[in-house]
């Protein structure tokens, strides 16, 4: 029986081995998406097993007899001891949004090999250890958060930074997620009615589950999915009626609608709007996640990006800098984010019923994300790389024409035409594909690219593009609006502080003023992306990296400080190389966009050409507004690499000071109580 | 047969706690209640509070 473990596991870490050397070594000819597949499989098989179980045994010291805060503190509402896969699949619903879709498409500009490469080794090493450690260390906390769990542990630095990094990175991530669904509904009267019809459909759902049949989500979630397939089918319908202009928006103005959306959505009631809406996004999601995932190993499409393209260079147009550490920011969800502690020390950890379940659903779940990850991936470098270019490059950079669009994409190598481009559009069902920045819509491409060689073929490729962006923006606009809330309660928190009234949570001046606030917050971003000439993504996608990743440090600061104070400072190391690996890059990255020379990587850079160029009066107002913009983006960079500064300093002093014997180490964690499931009752 | 049961049993769990149906569930469990439209705006109730202030994650 051990022989055959060992040839199985062997055979695996061969064809694993075998695969990496194939997505790696393989140069000018097109790969098969299945070697990446494999290659992904196999790592995180072999992770799984054996990495997983070291971080587990030596690192942790999982006991499966100590009972969890979901035993010791059931009281059937927040803490419920629940089965390990149901808790998994929680968890893993939680986890999965946008953001593996987005960074993988956007990385691929690269080539597919640093985008799978880092999905793979970064979730391997470092966010599966991540979520996995911070899950277990708060469910041993009896499900603390993450910014309760860094105050307790690191200090009172670290818990202030934990709570503005969070705060940063809501308000970058929702100027971030709202701009890439005003880049793919810009011009598309189709897409727009689509999304617009999903808000009527979630408050039908929420009035059918409130009113018609009380606590039948699944129910309600199956019927609000259909009728928005009916929408999608429908949008074919509008796009081509009189009715077409009621839905096509320039994306000013669809700017303005997401940003009134997003602050009179986040004043409803939960009931209404959000609940119904996240229960249909999720119903998507996983429905989505599993079709494609079938899809790609049924049809095992051939990738037609090269491993690596010549804007490895940092000269890319989707965003500029080069493959470090640009690559790294750019795919964080997928590989390593720090918004998963959030998740990991919120509602998990108040349903795991034994410590030893916590491998499985935070390693576990973080491997399935990667694998999300991987599929966009695949689903970016499916298209001929003319392709992919046309439709991510900003007007800025190949130009406003398809003629000029095409004779720069071509120039660089990858030849594309314009009649090839409006084919593709008109297969999809919009007049142009071209200037689609922000990821969603090439990812939508690649879908249904991938979808049309068997269900329905070239037919339903407009069906296949729809459903992709209307899953997206499902996903977005849930994000938005409940980002939106959870901000405002954070600023509500904090105001209350200053004067009370102001964190009372029920008090309406309170809640429109702070609302308004956090929506003008993330609004600045959004208005700014549209505006920028480069398309936008270029700014606010490497803030939202830099933002995460800020996030990730603070949880693995609070890891290494739990693991080194527990006196397992020689396997601090787990936690340790991926803080290292994430301080380096957060600090190569915000360092070259606030002061790198080329204009189209360092904000300071940008203000001082534009500062420099002679403009006509009438552009006057609009070239210091760029100026000052690219200023205030600078300061947000410096601002979030001060805050890694200090929880790393505060970190290594805590260190430092239980190292040498300076400081008692104390942790916080909850007395050990035997599990009951532990005597089998 | 019996292990295909289990695997789909176990599927549907999962969705209903996702779903938060089981959440509901043990609501009216834990409160005595029957299933209604008053129970269930009793649950939105309480429920609505935790959700409001969960982040979805990116």
């Amino acid at each position: 029986m051990k022989t055959t473990r060992i040839l199985v596991w062997s055979a695996i870490a061969v064809l694993g081995a075998l695969s990496l050397a194939t997505i790696a070594l393989r140069r000018g000819e097109s790969i098969n998406a299945m070697w990446l597949v494999t290659a992904a499989l196999c790592s995180y098989a072999l992770g799984y097993r054996f990495y997983s179980k070291f971080v587990a045994a030596r690192v942790l010291a999982l006991d499966a007899l100590r009972a969890t805060p979901a035993e010791r503190l059931d009281n059937g509402r927040d803490f419920v001891p629940t089965n390990k896969w149901v808790v998994f699949g929680h968890h893993f619903a939680a986890i999965a949004g946008p953001g593996p879709l987005v960074g993988p498409v956007l990385a691929a500009q690269f080539g597919y090999l640093p985008g799978t490469i880092w999905i793979i080794a970064g979730a391997v090493l470092g966010g599966c250890v991540q979520d996995f450690v911070i899950l277990l260390f708060s469910v041993r906390r009896d499900g603390k958060s993450l910014t309760e769990m860094a105050r307790d542990e690191i200090g009172r630095v670290g818990g202030a930074v934990a709570f503005l990094a969070v705060m940063s990175i809501i308000v970058i991530l929702l100027g971030a997620v709202s701009l890439i669904v005003v880049n793919a509904l810009k011009g598309s009267p189709w897409g727009t009615f689509t999304i617009a019809a999903t808000m009527p459909i979630a408050v039908l759902m929420g009035v059918y589950l409130r009113h018609l049949r009380p606590g039948k989500v699944l129910e309600a979630s199956a019927l609000g999915f259909v009728l928005v397939l009916a929408a999608i089918w429908g949008g074919q319908w509008v796009a081509h009626s009189p009715y077409a202009a009621w839905f096509t928006f320039s994306a000013p103005v669809l700017a303005i609608a997401v940003i009134v959306y997003g602050f009179a959505a986040s004043a409803l009631p939960v009931w209404l709007l959000l609940a119904p809406r996240d229960y249909l996004s999720t119903f998507v999601k996983l429905g989505t996640i599993a079709i494609l995932a079938i899809g790609i190993v049924a049809l095992r499409p051939t990738l037609h990006m090269p491993p690596l393209t010549r804007f490895i260079d940092g000269t890319g147009p989707v965003f500029a800098g080069t493959i470090f550490p640009f690559a790294f920011i750019t795919i964080a969800c997928g590989a390593i984010s720090g918004f998963h502690s959030l998740i990991a020390s919120g509602t998990t950890p108040k349903l795991v019923q034994r410590e030893s379940e916590t491998r499985m659903v935070g390693y576990g779940a973080m491997m399935a994300e990667s694998f999300v990850g991987v599929m966009a991936v695949i689903a970016a470098c499916v298209l001929d790389p003319g392709v992919y270019f046309a439709v991510n490059s900003p007007a800025g950079i190949v130009g406003a024409t398809p003629a000029q669009a095409v004779g720069t994409i071509t120039a660089w190598g990858f030849p594309v035409t314009a009649d090839h481009m409006a084919g593709l559009a008109r297969a999809v069902g919009e007049d142009t594909l071209f200037n689609r920045t922000g990821g969603a819509p090439a990812f939508a491409v690649g879908m249904a690219q991938i979808f049309s060689h068997s269900l329905g073929g070239q037919a339903m490729m407009g069906i296949w593009y729809h459903f992709a962006i209307m899953f997206e923006a499902l996903f977005i606009l849930t994000v938005l609006d409940a980002g939106t809330r959870v901000g405002r309660f954070m600023l509500q928190d904090g105001l209350g502080h200053v004067w009370a009234p102001l964190g009372r949570t029920s008090w309406y001046p309170s809640i429109v003023a702070t609302s308004a606030l956090i929506v003008a917050l993330w609004g600045y971003f959004l208005w700014n992306g549209v505006k920028d000439p480069l398309g936008g993504i270029n700014t606010v996608w490497p803030l939202f990296g830099i933002a995460n990743q800020l996030l990730a440090t603070v949880a693995l600061c609070v890891a290494t400080t739990i693991v080194i104070k527990c006196g397992r400072t020689k396997y601090a190391w787990v936690t340790l190389a991926p803080l290292c690996w994430l301080v380096t890059v957060t600090f190569s990255a915000a360092y070259q966009k606030i002061f790198s020379a080329n204009p189209r990587v360092g904000f300071l850079a940008h203000a001082q050409l534009l500062a420099s160029q002679v403009v006509p009066p009438a552009n006057a107002a609009e070239t210091a507004r760029l100026i000052f913009n690219d200023r205030v983006n600078a300061a947000v960079a410096g601002i979030l690499v001060v805050l890694v500064i200090m929880v790393l300093a505060e970190s290594l002093i805590e260190w430092f000071r239980v190292l040498s014997g300076r400081k008692r180490a104390h942790i916080s964690e909850t007395p050990y109580v035997r599990s009951r499931y532990a005597e089998g009752q | 047969m019996t292990n295909i049961t289990s695997a789909a049993r176990l599927m549907w769990e999962a969705l209903r706690e996702i779903f938060d149906e089981n959440a509901y569930a043990r609501f009216l469990r834990s409160h005595r209640l029957e299933d209604s439209r008053e129970s269930y705006r009793h649950y939105l109730r309480e429920s609505d509070a935790t959700r409001e202030r969960r982040p979805r994650c990116c």
